[in-house]
């Protein structure tokens, strides 16, 4: 299906060459600079686990409304190879660009399209008129996108001179090299491409962060004291986020030897009375396991972002899943309550990490937060992130001098929550044990059976608590239309193409609803089954093999799914196979 | 002032009558009281075996962990917390088998806190396999016709992994246990007491009577802990002489002084309220 359609003020760029050659940069930028032009902007990249030298590319969606997602073709291809004008061909919107450098050789017969417009500009000549590095033929090529949809440069002069602050040369070669491709788009090819990106007057302040952006400052705002963690994609920019604005954020990081130390850090720190979270994917999340259970049964809090990615094992390194969701729930030996949490775009990326923060303290427990590597590298503008919408709170933490209690401290006193109060290991007056072994109230070894029922029943009726308190909190989230014909169920990142997909079952009439699972430990199957009721054809939509959110519902509310989509390849979904499942649904 | 009755717990001691165990944790107690530190102030992180079990032995604040992860916990809480004395509490296996990849991060951090190896030369708790510190030949479950491993040697190891202080110690000597633990809590930066720590039940080389007739303490013999060849090649030593003392000490810049957040006081006493995030947001924008 060749899809038509070119629109005004909305456009998708793909931006595509080899590893190294800075391709989600590029992107970034230019998704900057549409964002202050306001426009929406969403940008997604795709990249194997090398290096240098093979294939990365970056799609990047514009448009003057609220967008989810990158979409189902390509306007306007930005090449720094032949190789993405080869790859990428056909996947173009009927009447479509492909801005390539004119070095390049193309032959007509090499291409299979005869309705798209090629744009050779002298990407390399450019470069090499101002005395440039190679890598600025990319800015050229954002000069020429942004001359093609006839957008203000000085927008992007803007970005530029922010992004470069203080490096002069580097911003007057860049604005030379922006100025060059728009200046080419403009002469000779004036008008040839049909679409415009017109700028509003008013940059409306929307920030463009990637998800873990949004997680790395929804620890922050948090109070997050210690972030310790070790290197592993796609996790990783978390790490060096925090790394580099350790000071402004008030926060010890350490980069440990493994994630069997980070995760012991953080059970360390926590204990100590601080704040703190680890982040990892599969490989990594399988190592902290051991300790998570020591977090249970210790009750102290912990926060674990686990990054998804395909298994098992190294699988797909740099490609995006929602395998993990059962493992997730059931990591560890024995059993204990815990929160899973899934946020679907970078705004709740932001919010719902403060709010695991408050959970994991106010019930001692251990808050994941589950996402994947499409939702946490991919770029959305959104409107700036406010940590005042969510309060923190410590729960029972008792921070003072000295213990006046007339009975002695016990750390694990019995109560009706199940919650003890936390003192911090340096209060005068008391001591703190936290024992990995089965334990009295005030922490000693125990191995006693009466003693030992009562403990876990402690535990689980912080379970029951929090369960009440999940309910309570919009676990599940609902968009489209409440009278549906079809309804599209899924979590995480499924939430932006599915969203886009409404868009466009929306606009041929038909009603359409998705619900988002955000919370799925402790199972919300009050909102869940709420959500559920009377919705038309129900679609399961996950990033898995064997429909693991599918089986939670088919577990807690004794309902199954007649439609299922199931993807596995590591790639993100798309709206428009999405619309087609749903349109296939309904006969 | 911290008294012996200040330390003490309700809990029954499990350990068998006549365990290297008692005297170190004895000289543990001694070591706090005479330093005059307060219990409160005091936290005690231990591994899984017998050693472990000295958490329930001792009134100081506790943190009890899983099998060989005593250094990134202890570690964290010195970062948290760094007016708190933070001791860890390992077995040889907990220390140099499991949680050995740890040991060389910790020394090269050189965070402040005393590690403490109860070193059998044994599994104790779990019933008497060999260890990593069972020399050649010791027969076990697990070893039958005799080990063909040759043993780890911890002093070597920390030594070579810039540990800023290297001690052995004899749980039969408490008093020199203690004069050992002394300095090693005192020392600010990463200490490791490895200590001789006879076990009745399993271990039928390493004895009492076989350290009795071993042992020599270093800084009789004039050894000079600034040395470090010297302190190697004393770390080699294991046959008929078998020195215990402070084996190597420098002073080194320690770990939780660098990080930059910390210069303002304890993170665990800096307020989290009202973070604002603004500036942050700007480079987004
Ligand atoms: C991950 C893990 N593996 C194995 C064990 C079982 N285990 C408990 S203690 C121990 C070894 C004890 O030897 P050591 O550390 O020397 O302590 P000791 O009992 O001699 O003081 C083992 C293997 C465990 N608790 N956890
Ligand atoms: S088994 Fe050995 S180490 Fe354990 S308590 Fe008995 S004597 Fe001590
Ligand atoms: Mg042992």
């Amino acid at each position: 299906m060749r899809i038509t359609g070119l629109m005004d003020n909305s456009v998708s760029f793909l931006i595509g060459g080899e590893a190294g050659q800075g391709i989600t940069r590029s992107g970034s930028l230019l998704g900057k600079a549409l964002m202050r032009g306001g426009f929406h902007v969403f940008g997604a990249n795709d990249y194997p686990s090398v290096i240098r030298g093979s294939h990365n590319f970056y799609v990047l969606r514009v448009s003057d409304e609220e967008i989810w997602s990158q979409g189902d073709s390509v306007d306007l291809l930005l090449a720094l190879n032949k190789e993405t004008i080869l790859l990428h061909e056909d996947e173009l919107t009927q009447g479509g660009g492909i801005v390539y450098d004119e070095q390049v050789e193309l032959g007509e017969e090499e291409l299979e399209r005869d309705d798209i417009v090629l744009f050779p500009f002298p990407l390399t000549a450019a470069v090499e008129e101002m005395g440039g590095i190679a890598i600025m033929r990319n800015t050229v090529a954002l000069g020429a996108a942004l001359g093609l949809v006839g957008y203000d440069k000085e927008i992007m002069k803007g970005v530029i001179a922010d992004t470069f602050a203080g490096r002069d040369r580097i911003i007057e070669m860049n604005r030379q090299a922006i100025y060059k491709g728009h200046a080419h788009a403009r002469e000779p090819y004036d008008e040839s491409y049909p679409c415009r990106l017109e700028p509003s007057d008013e940059n409306p302040g929307r920030i463009l962060p990637t998800g873990n952006d949004a997680v790395a400052l929804g620890a922050i705002s948090a109070g997050c004291k210690l972030y310790a963690a070790y290197p592993m994609t796609p996790a990783s920019p978390v790490l060096h986020y925090l790394a580099a604005k350790d000071e402004e954020a008030g926060m010890a990081v350490v980069q440990t030897e493994s994630e069997i130390s980070a995760v012991n850090m953080v059970v360390g720190a926590s204990y100590a009375g601080i704040r703190a979270m680890t982040a990892t994917s599969g490989g990594g999340f399988c190592l902290m396991t051991e300790a998570l259970g020591l977090a249970g049964m210790t009750e102290t809090p912990l926060v674990l972002m686990v990054v998804q990615r395909p298994g098992p094992s190294t699988g797909l390194a740099t490609y995006t899943s929602q395998g993990d969701l059962l493992f997730a729930i059931h990591a560890s030996q024995g059993e204990f309550p815990r929160v899973i949490v899934a946020p679907g775009d970078v705004e709740e990326c932001f919010y719902l990490t403060m709010e695991a923060f408050n959970l994991a303290e106010r019930f001692q427990v251990q808050s994941l937060i589950l996402t994947d590597k499409y939702l946490i590298e991919s770029h959305k503008s959104t409107e700036p992130f406010d940590s005042e919408r969510v309060a923190i709170d410590r729960g029972d933490l008792r921070i003072m001098e000295k213990w006046r209690e007339e009975e002695e401290y016990r750390r694990y006193k019995f109560s009706g929550s199940g919650v003890s109060p936390r003192i911090l290991p340096g209060t005068r007056g008391a001591t703190v044990l936290a024992n990995s072994n089965e334990h009295t109230d005030y922490g000693y070894t125990t191995s006693e059976s009466e003693k030992t029922v009562a403990m876990v029943d402690k535990r689980f009726r912080k379970q029951e608590a929090l369960r009440e308190e999940v309910e309570g909190m919009d676990p599940v989230k609902t968009y489209g239309d409440a009278d549906a014909q079809v309804t599209l169920v899924g979590w995480g990142s499924t939430k932006g193409p599915a969203l886009e997909a409404l868009k466009m079952l929306g606009r041929e009439g038909v009603k359409a609803r998705f619900v988002q699972v955000v919370y799925l430990e402790p199972f919300p199957s009050r909102a869940v089954g709420e959500a559920l009721e009377g919705v038309g054809r129900r679609i399961l939509v996950e990033a898995n093999r064997t429909a693991q959110l599918g089986k939670l519902i088919k577990l807690h509310n004794g309902l199954a799914f007649e439609h299922v989509f199931l993807k596995y390849d590591g790639r993100p979904f798309n709206p428009g196979e999405i619309y087609a499942k749903a349109r296939e649904a309904l006969g | 002032m911290t008294t012996m009755q200040d330390l003490a717990t309700p809990v029954v001691n499990t350990w068998c009558p006549g365990c290297g165990n008692f005297g170190l944790l004895m000289a543990v107690k001694r070591a706090i009281i005479q330093l005059g530190l307060n219990r409160e102030e005091v936290v005690a992180v231990a591994g899984i075996g017998c050693h472990g079990k000295v958490i329930d032995y001792i009134k100081t604040n506790g943190l009890h962990v899983i099998h060989g992860r005593v250094l990134p916990a202890a570690t964290a809480v010195k970062i948290a917390n760094p007016e708190l004395t933070v001791l860890g509490f390992a077995g040889d296996g907990d220390a140099y088998n499991i949680g050995i990849g740890h040991l060389p991060h910790a020394a090269r951090r050189n965070i402040d806190l005393t590690y403490i190896v109860h070193d059998n030369l044994v599994y104790g708790l779990t019933t008497g396999q060999t260890s990593p510190t069972s020399k050649r030949g010791y027969r076990s479950k697990t070893t039958p016709r005799g080990s063909f491993e040759f043993g780890v040697n911890p002093l070597t190891q920390a030594l070579s992994a810039d540990a800023s202080f290297v001690a052995r110690g004899y749980a039969g000597d408490m008093h020199h246990l203690t004069e050992i633990f002394k300095q090693a809590i005192a020392h600010e930066g990463f200490a490791l007491v490895d200590v001789l720590q006879p076990c009745v039940a399993w271990n039928r080389v390493n004895t009492y009577d076989f350290y009795k007739e071993r042992v020599y303490k270093l800084e009789e013999e004039g050894h000079d802990p600034s040395d470090l060849d010297e302190a190697y090649r004393r770390a080699g030593e294991w046959g008929d002489r078998i020195p215990i003392g402070v084996l190597y000490m420098a002073e080194r810049e320690e770990y939780t002084n660098s990080f930059p957040t910390l210069a303002e006081g304890p993170l665990v006493k800096q307020s989290i309220e009202g973070i604002d995030i603004s500036k942050l947001l700007r480079e987004f924008h």
